[in-house]
């Protein structure tokens, strides 16, 4: 992530939205909207000062990267790695902008003077030649499930907060605590929380079954504690994942294949009193078991982001059924649309761990590179041409092209195809009430004859073997 | 084999994408399906034009279907399959204002993994149009025409 922070040929706008792309292959053109972070980037650079000298002595804000388990200032860093190196300021809660009567000591402790409380948000005109949208996932909300019991009880966390916890550099500096601080004796960790059901997302989010091998790792090494494991089909394929599933199970972490019921804290028996109890029916011995623990951990799954229907409009392409942006071709396309120049990287495609996406975003570069390099692209023939002479200027067209690639040449008083961006669907050719436009390889008159032609034919008379 | 059974004449507008690659699978995996469907791949069914359809008709055919891509999001071109959709309940009004039985226009969606459901189709409304009895369109116009 540093390294293309510091590439020369890579320009990185973060806090930054697309609000607009036209054009196509070889020539978009994307306008962009640059949100004000009231630090100028150019100046600052990444010394934290500011930080230290807020008016805030204590930081007492929920830190998002640390999913809300940390606290941090209005001026922050968004986490240690980011990228670029560069401070930002909450407006929503700095006293200078809620009020406009704070001492500024962020601005005075910076001797770069980077900070801009009057920094405006900005819009930017990009010209490019291919785009690609990594725009990744979201986690699955566990809330929406309330038999779960995540933010019903304090202890049930999903794994992104854990992770957090088991992290060196996170909120509690790598030590797995409750809410309470004290360490958990037991774990329970529920797999296919919003993946393969059918009352949420039905597919599998491909990282679950490995990340929850990794906590149950890390939490057993952190804390000592009995860990369960509650699966439907543990799915480890890659290389060296089910070795690691071996090493995991060789550490004594519990597997119990079943869905979990309704999380509670109704305990039974003593043992069970002040812990949350899981009833499951273990499907491998065939009994209903009841398993009393400190912390439960949800195994969230991957979906597409909440807006990528906004971002699948502006970009042109398309999105399969489960909401994820469609690629070109399921198994040999994997990383194309069918916009050319436009390309796929990550699980904005579909959910994946970081070895593929990383071998995912890496041949999306490389198409995006060889496009441009070549300096010139190839286009189907089979594309729709106005015949300007029946053209009556109506500029229905325009409305029921899927790729923008109608405009109307105001001076000729006739709409005109770019070749570049029709994709031969011919709804144009359809649509069009004055019979104008012609779609090469499908016009009416070839779709005429062949009906002409096959029903001039006799019927064919029996059912089977009729045409050889 | 009598000159008397009546043979259906159907006529499938199929979309390459979607029903045209099942209506393909279908045949390469040997699934039956009646000779008396012939099909006309568009690219899109966007690109339908209900005067196809009323051409099918006018030439002798028996019955028409219309296939493409599920909507909302199977289209390859996005949106097209929409103005499918929009477009066909005009083209049903239009066939019984002209008398032609509703049993002989199918329209609807088969995706390029639904090849068995293409292979069931083109059995059942090749049935169907058969129960109906030939339509007769063509010599019916060109008695009027006389």
């Amino acid at each position: 992530m540093m390294d293309a922070g510091r590439h020369p040929n890579i320009k990185l706008l973060t806090n930054s939205d697309v609000t607009n792309v036209s054009g196509y292959v070889g020539n978009y053109k994307v306008t962009i909207r640059k949100k004000p972070r009231y630090v100028k980037e150019e100046l600052c650079v990444g010394c934290l000062q500011c930080i230290e000298a807020c008016t805030y002595k204590e930081a007492k804000f929920p830190d998002e990267f640390n999913m809300g388990l940390g606290k941090r200032k209005p001026v922050y860093l968004p986490f240690p790695q980011a990228t670029p190196q560069v401070v930002l300021i909450d407006p929503e809660r700095c006293i200078q902008f809620k009020t406009g009567k704070c001492k500024k000591t962020c601005a005075e402790a910076c001797d770069r003077k980077a900070i801009d409380f009057e920094q405006k948000e900005e819009t930017l005109e990009v010209n490019v030649g291919a785009i690609i949208v990594a725009t990744g996932f979201e986690t699955f909300d566990a809330a929406s499930l309330p038999y779960y019991g995540y933010g019903k009880y304090p202890n049930v966390y999903t794994a992104l907060e854990v992770e957090r916890l088991t992290s060196a550099s996170g909120p509690t500096g790598g030590e797995v605590v409750l809410r309470d601080g004290s360490h958990p004796k037991s774990v329970g960790i529920i797999h296919c929380v919003g993946s393969r059901d059918e009352k949420t997302n039905r597919w599998c989010s491909r990282v679950c079954c490995m990340y929850s091998l990794k906590l149950a790792h890390m939490v057993k090494d952190h804390t000592g504690a009995e860990v369960y494991n509650f699966y439907i089909d543990m799915r480890t394929p890659g290389k060296s994942y089910e070795e690691f599933y071996d090493k995991v199970l060789s550490e004594g972490v519990h597997f119990i294949r079943g869905r979990v019921a309704p999380v509670t804290d109704w305990g039974i028996v003593p043992e069970e009193e002040g812990k949350l109890v899981l009833r499951v029916e273990d499907t491998m011995v065939g009994v209903v078991r009841r398993i009393p623990v400190d912390m439960v951990i949800l195994s969230v799954g991957l979906q597409p982001q909440a807006d990528a229907g906004n971002v699948a409009s502006l970009f042109g392409i398309s999105r399969s059924a489960d909401g994820f942006f469609a690629e070109a071709h399921p198994k040999l396309r994997p990383v194309e649309t069918n916009t050319d120049g436009v390309f796929l990287a990550g699980c904005a495609q579909g959910p994946r761990d970081v070895p593929d996406t990383v071998a995912h975003a890496g041949a999306a570069a490389s198409m995006a590179i060889a496009l441009l390099n070549r300096g010139e692209v190839t286009i189907s023939p089979t594309v729709a041409y106005v015949n300007e002479k029946l053209c009556s200027a109506c500029k229905t067209c325009l409305s029921v092209c899927p790729y923008t690639a109608i405009t109307f040449d105001t001076a000729a008083n006739v709409a005109r195809v770019n070749d570049a961006l029709c994709k031969g669907c011919g709804t144009c050719v359809a649509t069009c009430p004055a019979a104008a436009i012609v779609g090469r390889h499908f016009s009416d008159e070839q779709i005429i004859a062949t009906i002409e032609g096959l029903l001039r034919e006799p019927a064919a008379k029996t059912v089977e073997g009729a045409r050889a | 084999m009598s000159n008397t059974t009546f043979e259906p004449r159907v006529i499938a507008f199929l979309c390459n994408w979607c029903t045209y690659t099942a209506a393909d699978a279908a045949g390469v995996a040997r699934m039956e399906q009646p000779a008396n469907v012939d099909v006309i791949r568009v690219m899109c069914t966007g690109r339908i034009e209900p005067m196809f359809i009323l051409k099918a008709f006018s030439e002798g055919a028996d019955g028409v279907i219309v296939s493409g891509c599920h909507p909302p999001g199977d289209c390859h071109y996005t949106n097209g399959n929409f103005k499918t959709f929009r477009r066909m309940p005009l083209v049903e009004n239009l066939l019984a204002q002209y008398g032609i039985d509703k049993g002989r226009f199918h329209w609807g969606w088969i995706s390029g993994a639904e090849a068995p459901k293409w292979a069931e189709l083109s059995r059942s409304f090749t049935e169907q149009v058969r129960g109906l009895g030939p339509l007769s369109w063509k010599t019916q116009l060109a008695s009027k025409e006389d």
